[in-house]
């Protein structure tokens, strides 16, 4: 069971690769309560390898253009735009 | 349409053609459902200023049926959670049993109709999101076969798990709106055309169980509240006594289910939760610092305790060194849960639970501890691994008078038959 314990630095680090920000009070009880719950999935280990017995067809369309969203629908929700684009940090 | 105890979170109305079998009825929609220019937030901070610039296949079809949506309702954060209390607009109250949750993420709905404030309402079930909050509140819901209903402008959770269903006071009414809602759709290519399913799903609640064949896993009562036991028990005396007959089963892969389910929801969530990034819709993460600083500001600052739990969770299971331990074994634990349950339901028509292993939690009991929310899943998770319909109907209640809920699973595409033995209780 003790493989699964996470420390803060690894809570740090998938947040992250997420691009979740977190303060320390989230860093300290998502610590503890991660340990808990990994724990419980650490019983995946007892689950037998199992034939995947998927009846899965590619489902495959005519490479057509079809009605869209206007540029302006496009943009009706964006937080922030300019001249027709989306607006975010600058790119050094 | 406000209510006191929180079921809608907009109350705008959209009204629907003249004509069509929803006629002259209301039909209330989970707010994680694209509503055209009508707020849509999943119930997130990270959404509130969220309007779609289309309609959801479900909402076009409601509509073209005559159904008029009386508002959106409210849900757990992006459909994460059991109660409706993980919701950024607060949480919904019980009306079928005040002071507790209405269950959940579909909460909302299921409580507007129990109120009678909708005469239907629809739902979404990732892990039991439609069956358990029709059971709390003593309600009718049913979660469809994977591909029967189009996904197309639901806002994705975890795609290969979830489906839009129906919540009604009856069983009939319940298969009235699934038939109008199902069917294939260009837009979702997991639809299935199997239309046969559902064409005409209403007559087919007609409570004859003659002969019915029902399979109990003996799994799924292990370890339930003895109160619920109890009153399901009493649900199969009165099947049995209408001419059904039950005998026990054992799917020991249901051992598993709920680790199986959460590390694949978790996995699916990383991934398509990724799309907040407060540039395109949302939250912005403003202008300081490089692109990575304002997703993660954004993100910060939009996302719920539990969003961001289950997203960590999810991004350290899909990591390199984790992803065989964790993602893996899940995929393995999925294939075995469905060989189990085709198995079973080779030796009965349906498989009967306890919808819920509890009854409705006190309002504010459960948040300090996911893993127990988790674990209240035990009973509902299974079933979207295997891709299976199940339909909610209510079973009685406790001696202190909270709402238990049976839950019915058939083999897929098997809507008719569940509509057929669902109808002989409500």
């Amino acid at each position: 069971m003790s493989e699964s314990v996470v420390d803060p630095d690894e809570v740090r680090q998938v947040a992250d690769l997420a691009r979740v920000d977190l303060d320390d009070d989230e860093v300290d009880q998502f610590t503890e309560q991660f340990a808990d719950i990994l724990s419980y999935f650490d019983a995946l280990d007892e689950v037998p390898e199992t034939d995947r017995e998927e009846e899965l067809a590619n489902v495959m369309r005519p490479d057509e253009t079809h009605e869209c969203l206007s540029q302006e629908e496009a943009l009706q929700n964006a937080p922030d735009s300019e001249d027709g684009h989306f607006k975010g940090p600058k790119v050094s | 349409m406000s209510t006191e105890y929180n079921g809608y979170v907009t109350a705008e109305r959209i009204e629907g053609d003249d004509a069509g079998p929803l006629a002259g009825r209301t039909v209330a929609v989970k707010d994680n459902i694209s509503t055209e220019g009508v707020p849509t937030t999943c119930g997130s901070a990270m959404l509130a200023e969220y309007a779609p610039p289309y309609d959801a296949t479900v909402v076009e079809r409601l509509t073209d049926a005559g159904a008029t949506i009386p508002g959106k309702t409210n849900m757990d954060e992006f459909g994460m959670g059991t109660t409706t209390e993980t919701s950024a607009h607060g949480p919904t109250e019980n009306p079928a049993a005040p002071g507790h949750v209405p269950g959940g993420s579909s909460g909302g709905s299921a409580a507007v109709v129990a109120a009678g404030d909708a005469d239907m309402a629809l739902g979404t079930d990732t892990g039991g999101s439609i069956r358990c909050p029709a059971a709390f509140c003593g309600v009718v819901g049913i979660k469809p076969t994977y591909g029967l209903v189009s996904r197309y402008g639901l806002v994705a959770y975890a795609n290969s798990l979830e489906q839009i269903g129906p919540i009604a006071p009856t069983v009939e009414a319940a298969a009235e709106l699934l038939d109008v809602i199902a069917g294939p759709d260009e837009h979702d290519a997991t639809t299935r055309d199997n239309e046969g399913a559902v064409d005409g799903l209403a007559d087919a609640a007609d409570g004859d169980v003659e002969g019915l064949s029902i399979g109990v896993p003996t799994e799924l009562i292990e370890g339930a509240d003895e109160a619920v036991v109890e009153t399901f028990w009493d649900a199969i005396d009165d099947l049995e006594a209408q001419g059904a007959n039950y005998h026990e089963v054992t799917l020991p892969s249901l051992e598993h289910a709920v680790e199986a389910y959460y590390v694949i929801a978790m996995s699916e969530a990383s991934s398509n939760l990724a799309r907040f990034d407060g540039v395109r819709y949302g939250q912005s993460g403003g202008h300081e610092g490089n692109w990575n600083e304002s997703f993660a500001n954004a993100r910060e600052k939009g996302f719920g305790e539990e969003v961001k739990r289950r997203i960590l969770l999810g991004t350290y299971a899909l990591s390199a060194g984790y992803h065989d331990k964790y993602y893996r074994k899940a995929q393995d634990a999925r294939a075995w849960v469905k060989q189990d349950f085709d198995e079973a339901l080779d030796e009965a028509d349906v498989l009967a639970s306890p919808t819920m292993p509890v009854p409705p939690m006190e309002m504010g009991e459960s948040l300090d501890d996911p893993l127990q929310m988790y674990l209240a899943d035990a009973n509902t998770t299974p079933v979207n691994l295997a891709n299976l319909p199940a339909i909610s109907v209510p079973a009685g209640k406790t001696d202190d008078g909270l709402p238990v809920g049976l839950q019915l699973v058939g083999p897929a595409f098997g809507e008719e038959t569940l509509v057929r033995a669902g109808s002989a209780l409500a």
